[in-house]
């Protein structure tokens, strides 16, 4: 049995913040959940995935967010409780959808999860997502711990049902990536059937009907505003003058600090938990009581103008500040000493700082940045991609990805990156706006999520670009969820369909279609040759199997390499190559058996034929 | 409850996440209550995982620079890197078996000279327990049981507010049962390394 459905209730568990709020969803009785996996949100889907295999859960990994939230529309709509998570970027990918699903309305309750991501530690910008919930006028909700965004998934779903609106429970890295004691809650059960009632006039959204829609959404706003002035999320700890309102994990950094600053009975503090519609009454009785107030948020200043807006309502003049050269940052995330710092400055508290170790007499530190696994499929194929490229004027735009990783030299292969299905559609501009010669690189799942469209388009509009799809079988960075190209047999899952990507770009009309096996060295560098010529569209698949992912399911039949006396060390290997399974040992190149898994590319590329496969047979490894 | 602040840094694989989830468990066995972040970013692509911990009556999970009580490291290098988040009254544990980054495998870049890591660290810092914590956990039976190594040299500072006892409950109930053995003897060689270490 899976450990979120545990029937120990009471019970203390140490999870995930993600543990936690799938957990939540399991409480509340989900019936219906989707995706598309992303950092931080991706633990939420992973357990759901796990769950939906042992129970009447319906689970499924969609090709992208704004189906994700379109699937989960349609479910709710049918009166089923549901789920959709997503990182922050994702919520813009679906956000045509839910401007519009604020309107319609819903019948089940639906829960949206946007992980977000303040100082990036794995994505490639920090949106503040509280302004979705604001531009769709849904209620939202922000946990401050662990244990809190269970409990905040359970309410989520009453104040959606409650409402007839989806509810955006918004988190960040450190909710989704903390670990703290849950005690557990009785399990719901699940009503996986729904129905669906026909009401054209309430859920076509023409014109006629969506200009009565509006209106019936700002009457739930209205009484939204009166649920959030009562709610038990928005709350107020302490009587003194001076006056602090915080959310998030602000709030934690924030009661610790005022404790190290000993000033307890000098401060009150208002926790607002649920940060959409902003609770204006007891925000207004909270100024009234403070002299000054300072707004401890990461991010925008999303609360701090609230409040401002708020206190002029009101007619009350007090110092609101929050983001300022001297207090609050809007960049990346917040931390205990800075928030001690910031509260000490903006009430002229005596105030020292943490003792920083002096580390000027430290040696520099070679970086270990994140690199392309031993014998990577994408490594290979840029390998091949810059052979077959020499002397070529070339942009390479890339995508998100593992494969994102390949930027890096010697391969060097990436020279701009957006967003998710950018490659191909940036390509197209990059194409018509130079003469330089433009290969786009995309993986198997970025291109189901959103490289098709983009592809049409370059095949409409007759751009000159190579579009190469690294199709290594799986969505790999985020940690081998499938995709419509995976195979679900694979790992003994019936039910699902396949979808190839080569009959896809065939049926796109694209002139000029290669698929590529980027271990064979020589074939795919002249493969890419004839495709680079091509003067139009052309499609290079490259087909190999994320390598992680084949020893996960124990496909990789692996046979370590190493490297025999008759080197002359060229270190073309090395120099071009730059496998992790090689290292320097006396001044020679050598491979390390225990990372080397037998791709034989460097064996190919060595001058002298000096790297040889070890005798010992092929070994499958678990 | 005083509150305690360990940080753990490590390089993906080495087993740093199951190390804290030893530790959260011990805590709730002891009634003593924890919070704890983690940053594992790309850990499957060789890169840094760093856990915060926080013991005692603090809300947040997240250490500043210079406010870690303990920084417990299972690369030396990374040990290093992290030394910022420690003050003068710090307690720093490390292995001493490097896991070179690939930019110093291929020649790119010098690992920091292990004896001059241990004086850097020692002159900055309270106490530092510097260990080979991977051969122990080879001579307990498995490399994967480093981690328990390294446990076992933390408990012996006896700066967290759990016991050795504690851990090994947590080690029997919460590890796979086919390393339990491995794990807890791995666990006591830690220890007795840290003893002799610091007598």
């Amino acid at each position: 049995m899976h450990k979120l459905l545990s029937t120990e209730t009471g019970a203390q568990v140490f999870m995930l913040g993600n543990e936690a709020i799938a957990r939540g969803a399991l409480e509340a009785g989900v019936a219906f959940a989707t995706t598309y996996p992303g950092t931080p949100s991706s633990e939420i889907s992973l357990n759901l995935f796990q769950v939906s295999q042992e129970t009447d859960l319906y689970f499924e990994y969609s090709v992208n967010e704004k189906v994700a939230l379109e699937v989960a529309a349609g479910a709710a709509c049918a009166g089923l409780r549901t789920m959709c998570m997503m990182k922050h970027v994702g919520l813009n990918v679906a956000a045509d959808p839910l401007m519009t699903l604020a309107y319609t309305g819903v019948k089940g309750g639906l829960v949206i999860v946007s992980a977000d991501d303040p100082a990036m530690f794995s994505s490639q910008n920090e949106q503040d997502n509280r302004y979705y919930g604001k531009l769709a006028g849904i209620p939202m909700l922000e946990p401050s711990s662990v244990p809190e965004a269970r409990d905040m998934v359970l309410y989520a779903f009453e104040l959606s049902e409650k409402l007839c609106e989806p509810v955006l429970l918004r988190t960040t890295t450190r909710i989704n990536h903390s670990n703290a004691f849950v005690a557990l809650g009785e399990l719901a059960p699940v009503t996986a059937k729904g129905r669906f009632d026909k009401d054209p006039m309430n859920w076509v959204t023409i014109p006629a009907v969506s200009r009565k829609l509006h209106a019936r959404l700002l009457e739930r706003q209205a009484e939204a505003a009166r649920i959030t002035d009562d709610s038990p999320y928005n709350r107020v700890v302490g009587q003194g003058e001076w006056g602090i309102i915080c959310n998030g994990v602000s709030d934690n950094y924030v009661a610790d600090a005022v404790k190290d600053l000993n000033i307890t009975d000098k401060v009150r503090i208002l926790r607002i938990g649920m940060s959409n519609p902003m609770p204006a009454q007891i925000i207004t009785d909270f100024l009234k009581g403070c002299t000054k107030v300072l707004v401890a948020e990461e991010g925008e200043p999303f609360m701090e103008e609230a409040v401002r807006s708020i206190a002029q309502a009101a007619g009350l003049t007090l110092t609101i500040q929050g983001k300022a050269d001297h207090l609050f940052s809007q960049l990346y995330e917040f931390d205990p000493a800075m928030v001690r710092r910031v509260i000490a400055t903006f009430f002229d508290l005596p105030y020292t700082p943490p003792a920083q170790t002096d580390l000027s007499d430290v040696p520099p530190i070679p970086a270990r940045p994140p690199s392309l696994c031993p014998g990577c499929s994408h490594r290979a194929t840029f390998y091949a991609i810059k052979k077959a490229s020499e002397g070529m004027d070339t942009i390479c735009p890339t995508d998100i990805g593992c494969y994102t990783l390949g930027f890096m030299p010697p391969l060097s292969a990436g020279d701009f990156s957006l967003c998710m299905g950018a490659s191909v559609s940036s390509g197209c501009g990059f194409a018509r706006a130079t003469d330089q010669k433009v290969i786009a690189f995309i993986g198997d799942s970025t291109f189901f999520h959103s490289g098709i469209t983009g592809l049409v388009d370059a095949v409409f509009n007759n751009h000159n670009l190579t579009l190469v799809i690294l199709d290594n079988g799986i969505t790999a960075m985020t940690g081998h969820q499938p995709n419509p190209g995976a195979d679900m047999e694979a790992v003994d899952l019936q039910g699902y369909g396949q979808v190839s990507i080569e009959a896809l770009v065939r049926a796109i009309g694209v002139p000029h279609v290669t698929t590529i096996k980027p271990y064979k060295v020589q074939k795919s560098i002249e493969a890419i040759r004839e495709a680079l010529a091509f003067k139009g569209v052309s499609v290079i698949i490259s087909q190999e199997m994320c390598t992680l992912y084949a020893a996960s399911i124990r496909r990789l039949k692996k046979r370590a390499f190493y490297v025999t006396d008759n080197c002359k060390n060229h270190r073309d290997c090395l120099n071009d190559f730059a496998c992790t399974a090689f290292y320097l040992e006396d001044d020679r190149v050598r491979i390390n058996p225990d990372s080397c898994i037998g791709c034989s590319v460097c064996a190919q590329i060595c001058p002298e034929n000096a790297i040889r496969p070890l005798k010992s047979a092929s070994t499958n490894v678990a | 409850m005083d509150t305690i602040r360990l940080i753990i840094v490590a390089v993906g694989g080495q087993g740093n996440l199951l190390a804290s989830k030893v530790l959260g468990e011990a805590a709730l066995a002891a009634g003593v209550p924890i919070q704890m972040s983690e940053i594992h970013g790309m850990a499957q692509r060789g890169g840094v995982v760093e856990s915060a911990i926080v013991m005692g009556d603090a809300r947040s999970n997240l250490i500043s620079d210079g406010e870690a009580d303990v920084l417990l490291g299972f690369e030396p290098s990374e040990t290093l890197r992290a030394l910022g988040k420690c003050n003068g009254q710090s307690m720093v544990i490390t292995n001493l078996s490097p896991v070179p980054p690939f930019t110093v495998a291929i020649g790119n870049g010098v690992y920091p000279d292990l004896k001059q890591l241990q004086t850097l660290i020692k002159a900055k810092t309270k106490r530092l327990v510097a260990f080979d914590a991977l051969s122990l956990a080879r001579q307990a039976g498995s490399v994967m049981a480093m981690n328990m190594v390294l446990l076992g040299a933390l408990m012996e500072t006896q700066l967290l507010p759990l016991t050795a006892d504690h851990i090994k409950e947590a080690i029997s109930t919460k590890t796979k049962k086919a390393f339990v053995d491995i794990n807890l003897k791995a666990f006591d060689l830690g220890a007795q390394a840290a003893r002799q270490v610091e007598a």
